[in-house]
C-alpha cells in the first residue's frame, strides 16, 4: 500500500459527513465537499443535485495541482488556501491533513470572514479524524484487508463479459 | 488510485492518455464523448489553449457497465503533449491506474514518440511507479495518413513490455472504443489482483 492510500469505513464517512454538515450549516454555504488530490470525490453535503460534482472534483484537484506547482517554484510547501470570487457564487478551497481538499461553495447568504472562521474549525476536526484513521490503519492492519475478499466476488470472466457485447 | 465504494457499489478508475503533441489524445476522448449515450457519460472538460492544444488536461467520466453489481466508471484524462508542459503531465499522472500511449504513426514523429515514452517513464518513476507494473496499452494512431509507417514496424519499435498494440484513426473513430476497452480490461484485471485496499475505499463488511 502506498502512503497515499487511505481506507475509510462506514463510520468514518459518518463522522466526516457530520463535520461537513455542521460546517455547511454554520457558514451558510450551499455545498461542502471533500475531494482527494487525485480528483476523486470522497463525500459531499448540500445542494449537490444542482451541480456536476464529478467535474467539480476533477477541476478542483487540477486547480490544487497547478497551485502546488506554483508553491514549489516559490519554495513554499503549499499554498493552503485558494479563493475564487464570483458575482454571486464563491469557492473556498483548502488543504486538510496535506492530502485532502476541502471545498466550500457559498453565495451572499454567507461571507468570506465567516467561511474562513468555520473552515479553520472544521479543518482542525477533519485533521483529527484523518489522524485517527491513519493511526487505526497502523494499529490494525488486519481490519483493513477487507478489500480483497470483497472484490474477489468479481472474476476475470466477469471482466471479459463486460466488453464482449 | 482506484476508488472502490462498497456501500454504493461503485468502482472508479483513473486512465491517462499520454503521448506526443498532436498525436490525437484529445480526439480519442472527443470521439468517445460523441458516441456514448449521455446517460453513460459525463461532461467532456477541456482545458485548452485558444487554438485547441491541451493546456492542462481533458477529462471525461465514462460508465462501462456493471461488474457483479459494481457500477464501473472510468475517469479518462489526457495530458498536454507539448514538451514544455511537463509539470502538468506530472500532476495528471497522480493516482493513475492505467495508461494509453497514443503514438503518432507518421515517420516524422518517430523521435517525438520515443521522447514521450521516455518522459512517461521518468514521470511515473517520480511518482513512485514503474511502468512495468502499470496497465499499459499502445495505440498506433493516424493510420489513415499516407506518411504512416507500417504498423508492424512501428509496433516493433515502440512496444516496451509486450503490451497490446492497437491500430487507430481517431479522426474517424476507428480503434478508439477498442483501445478504451483494452485498457479498461487490463486495469480491472490488475485491480482484482491487488491484495490490499487502495484509494479511499468504503468497506462495509469489515467487522
Ligand atoms: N489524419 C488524422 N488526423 C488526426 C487523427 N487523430 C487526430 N488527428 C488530428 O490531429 C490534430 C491533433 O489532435 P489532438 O487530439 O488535438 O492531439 P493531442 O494529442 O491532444 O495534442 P496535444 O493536446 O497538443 O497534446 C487534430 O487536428 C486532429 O484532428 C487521425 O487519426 N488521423
Ligand atoms: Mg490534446
Amino acid at each position: 500500500m502506498s502512503p497515499a492510500d487511505l481506507v475509510l469505513f462506514e463510520e468514518d464517512f459518518r463522522s466526516l459527513r457530520e463535520i461537513l454538515r455542521r460546517l455547511r450549516q454554520e457558514s451558510g454555504a450551499s455545498v461542502v465537499l471533500l475531494v482527494d488530490k487525485n480528483g476523486q470525490r470522497i463525500t459531499s453535503v448540500g445542494d449537490v443535485e444542482a451541480l456536476d460534482m464529478t467535474a467539480l472534483a476533477s477541476l478542483t484537484a487540477g486547480n490544487v495541482a497547478a497551485t502546488d506547482g506554483l508553491a514549489r517554484i516559490l519554495g513554499e510547501r503549499e499554498f493552503s488556501v485558494l479563493l475564487h470570487e464570483g458575482e454571486k457564487e464563491n469557492i473556498h478551497v483548502s488543504i486538510v491533513a496535506q492530502r485532502v481538499i476541502l471545498v466550500v461553495i457559498f453565495g451572499d447568504r454567507s461571507s468570506l470572514g465567516l467561511v474562513r472562521l468555520r473552515v479553520r474549525q472544521a479543518g482542525a476536526e477533519l485533521e483529527r479524524t484523518f489522524a485517527e484513521i491513519t493511526q487505526r490503519m497502523d494499529r490494525e492492519p488486519v481490519l483493513h484487508s477487507g478489500f480483497e475478499p470483497l472484490l474477489a466476488e468479481i472474476t476475470d470472466e466477469d471482466i471479459d463479459r463486460l466488453f464482449s457485447e | 488510485m482506484a476508488f472502490v465504494d462498497f456501500s454504493a457499489r461503485e468502482i472508479h478508475c483513473k486512465i491517462v492518455y499520454y503521448g506526443p503533441g498532436l498525436g490525437g489524445k484529445t480526439k480519442n476522448l472527443q470521439y468517445l464523448h460523441e458516441r456514448t449515450a449521455p446517460s453513460r457519460r459525463g461532461q467532456l472538460i477541456s482545458l485548452a489553449t485558444p487554438n485547441e492544444r491541451t493546456l492542462f488536461f481533458d477529462f471525461l467520466p465514462l460508465d462501462v457497465g456493471s461488474l457483479r453489481g459494481f457500477q464501473t466508471r472510468l475517469h479518462l484524462y489526457t495530458v498536454p503533449g507539448q514538451v514544455f508542459y511537463d509539470a502538468a503531465r506530472r500532476a495528471i499522472l497522480r493516482g493513475v491506474d492505467g495508461i494509453v500511449f497514443v503514438a503518432d504513426s507518421q515517420e516524422a514523429r518517430l523521435a517525438a514518440n520515443f521522447e514521450s515514452i521516455r518522459n512517461l517513464e521518468k514521470n511515473l518513476r517520480e511518482q513512485g511507479y514503474e511502468i512495468a507494473d502499470v496497465p499499459y496499452v499502445l495505440q498506433l494512431n493516424k493510420r489513415d495518413l499516407p506518411s504512416a509507417m507500417p504498423a508492424d514496424e512501428l509496433a516493433r519499435r515502440l512496444v516496451i513490455k509486450g503490451e497490446p498494440a492497437l491500430e487507430a484513426t481517431a479522426a474517424t473513430g476507428a480503434g478508439v472504443f477498442e483501445t478504451m476497452k483494452a485498457i479498461a480490461r487490463l486495469v480491472l484485471l490488475d485491480l482484482r489482483k491487488r491484495r490490499t485496499p487502495s484509494g479511499f475505499s468504503r468497506a462495509t463488511a469489515a467487522s
